[in-house]
């Protein structure tokens, strides 16, 4: 079953993932040009979130909490902890310049990035209109990481711990055998 | 009856109902806490806005915000600085959709009940950090700081205060874990006893939720991040207006939902023993509603007759004590569980 723009229009679900997509967009765009640290961070946020509201869109509520709880939840709040403990401008100082020689290999990089994601997606899907399913229960993701992905996830585990220790480890001030 | 099903309908009721709870609910837990905390200091309070009680002391400083002019400081960051008491806000309504005030009587009974929670009101800190930073005051910025610190260090034994709950119920679903509460515990002779968490082993649990949801507020005795004499109002100190009374009100409204949090996770929610049917969603939100004032009473008590701990002391309750006794907790609750 093939899909026409026409039809992909008429479809409410795409007018929801339009509306996600474009702030997605524009929050991941002026994450990269806003002059100023902190509200590329916050734009970051709105990007995001809107990704976030993508996945509970799909059905995918798990991964959806997961990205405010752990991406919005975490990671920004010490981005915004780091930047303000270190550099914080108060207020509305400009201090970013994007320096033009590294404009064209970012530019270049997300380009290729995209190209590649785009072709692969096209590759697998083509214009294959996919099935409706019902939303993963997420009984069922637990279900499985605990039975047969048992050991993947433990083996995670252990390479996070070990990343904890290696940051606690060069953060940790030795005087000298002192303290 | 057929508009009664209607999503939108249904909608609209059930943001009526939340933000009629939150708002009435904040003004009369701010009442209580100017009435409380002067009756514990040998001062009689409002006396005169509203006639008796000065009931109305709480409308009145409301309406005075309101008609106060919205400043925003030179150099502030006008757009984040307008939008973070909104942050803080939405983070603490949020909060409500899975709240069950009775079997049917929720927003949304979510499978991931417990886990939206902790992600939602993992927001408020991008706001209060939002709001620090913005101001372009070095109090606020170290308000904000000193804020976000305490959050994500009290965020912890939260998180894992309320992982014991919901291995020992076995859901994520509020829902669920009120459930949990009314199935049979143990029997004698032929009455099946069923009791809340708190009395089947999570009283430890309880104690951990309950300091670090004080710790959240930020208030006494865990208000550094505000402490008027060395940071004016922290990340407040700029805000005046409508904004302020978002913060303030904000601040209330989350004491009542952590409260209905934890009544939720621990005392049985909206749950009366013995009571079954379609009787339960008319009593239930009256039955919720108790337990959480009886835990707000609780925080204002604490409020009233603590010292403020140190920013040190206060890192060290959480990172030292609070922490490992949660883990214990998971422990000990995950053993009761495989045993019996």
């Amino acid at each position: 079953m093939t899909v026409s723009i026409a039809d992909w229009f008429k479809e409410t679900a795409n007018w929801v993932f339009i509306l996600l997509a474009i702030p997605t967009l524009l929050g991941a765009w002026r994450t990269v040009t806003s002059n100023n640290i902190v509200r590329s961070v916050l734009y970051l946020v709105v990007s995001l979130g809107g990704a976030a509201a993508m996945f509970l869109s799909l059905g995918a509520a798990f991964v959806g909490w997961t990205v405010v709880l752990v991406y919005i939840g975490a990671v920004i709040i010490l981005f915004l902890i780091g930047i303000m403990i270190t550099r914080a401008p108060l207020g509305m100082k400009a201090e970013l310049s994007h320096a033009s020689n590294v404009r064209m290999p970012a530019a270049l990089l997300s380009l290729s990035m995209f190209v590649l994601v785009a072709w692969g997606l096209i590759d697998a899907f083509s214009n294959t209109a996919i099935e409706p399913f019902e939303p993963t229960p997420t009984s069922d993701i637990a279900n499985l990481i605990f039975s047969r992905f048992v050991v993947p996830f433990e083996v995670v585990s252990i390479v996070l711990l070990a990343a904890l220790i290696g940051g606690i480890a060069l953060a940790r001030r030795d005087d000298g055998g002192g303290a | 009856m057929e508009f009664v099903d209607n999503f939108w309908f249904q909608l609209v009721l059930k943001l009526a109902g939340i933000l009629g709870v939150v708002l009435t609910g904040a003004l009369v837990v701010i009442y209580a806490e100017l009435k409380i905390g002067s009756h514990m200091q040998t001062r009689i309070g409002p006396y005169y806005a509203g006639g008796r009680w000065g009931w109305a002391q709480p409308l009145a400083d409301g309406l005075k915000f309101l008609q106060k002019e919205d400043l925003s400081p030179t150099g502030s960051d006008r757009t984040v600085y307008g939008f973070a008491p909104y942050v803080v806000m939405m983070a603490t309504i949020a909060v409500f959709v899975v709240v069950p005030f009775g079997p049917d009587m929720v927003g949304a009974n979510l499978d991931l009940g417990a886990f939206y929670l902790l992600a939602i009101s993992s927001l408020s800190v991008l706001g209060v950090l939002m709001a620090g930073w913005s101001s372009a005051n070095k109090y606020s910025l170290i308000g904000g700081l000193r804020a976000a610190a305490q959050l994500i260090a009290y965020e912890l034994p939260l998180v894992l205060a309320v992982v014991a709950v919901v291995i020992q119920a076995g859901t994520m679903s509020l829902n669920g874990i009120v459930d949990a509460q009314q199935q049979t515990w143990f029997t004698i002779g032929s009455f099946n006893i069923s009791a809340p968490f708190i009395i089947q082993g999570q009283i430890l649990g309880f104690a951990i939720f309950m300091i670090a949801a004080v710790a959240e507020l930020s208030r006494i005795p865990f208000d550094m991040p505000i402490a008027e004499s060395e940071l004016t109002m922290g990340y407040l100190t700029e805000y005046s207006g409508i904004r302020f009374t978002m913060f303030f009100l904000g601040e209330y409204a989350s004491m009542i939902s952590l409260s209905a949090i934890a009544a939720t996770l621990y005392l049985g929610g909206y749950a009366v023993p013995g009571v079954h049917g379609n009787i339960v969603n008319l009593l239930g939100p009256g039955v919720l509603l108790t337990k959480v004032a009886i835990l707000v009473f609780v925080i204002i008590w604490i409020r009233w007759t603590w010292p403020r701990l140190r920013e040190d002391q206060l890192q060290t309750l959480a990172w030292t004590w609070l922490i490992p006794l949660a883990l214990l907790n998971i422990a000990i609750v995950s053993i009761f569980k495989v045993v019996f």
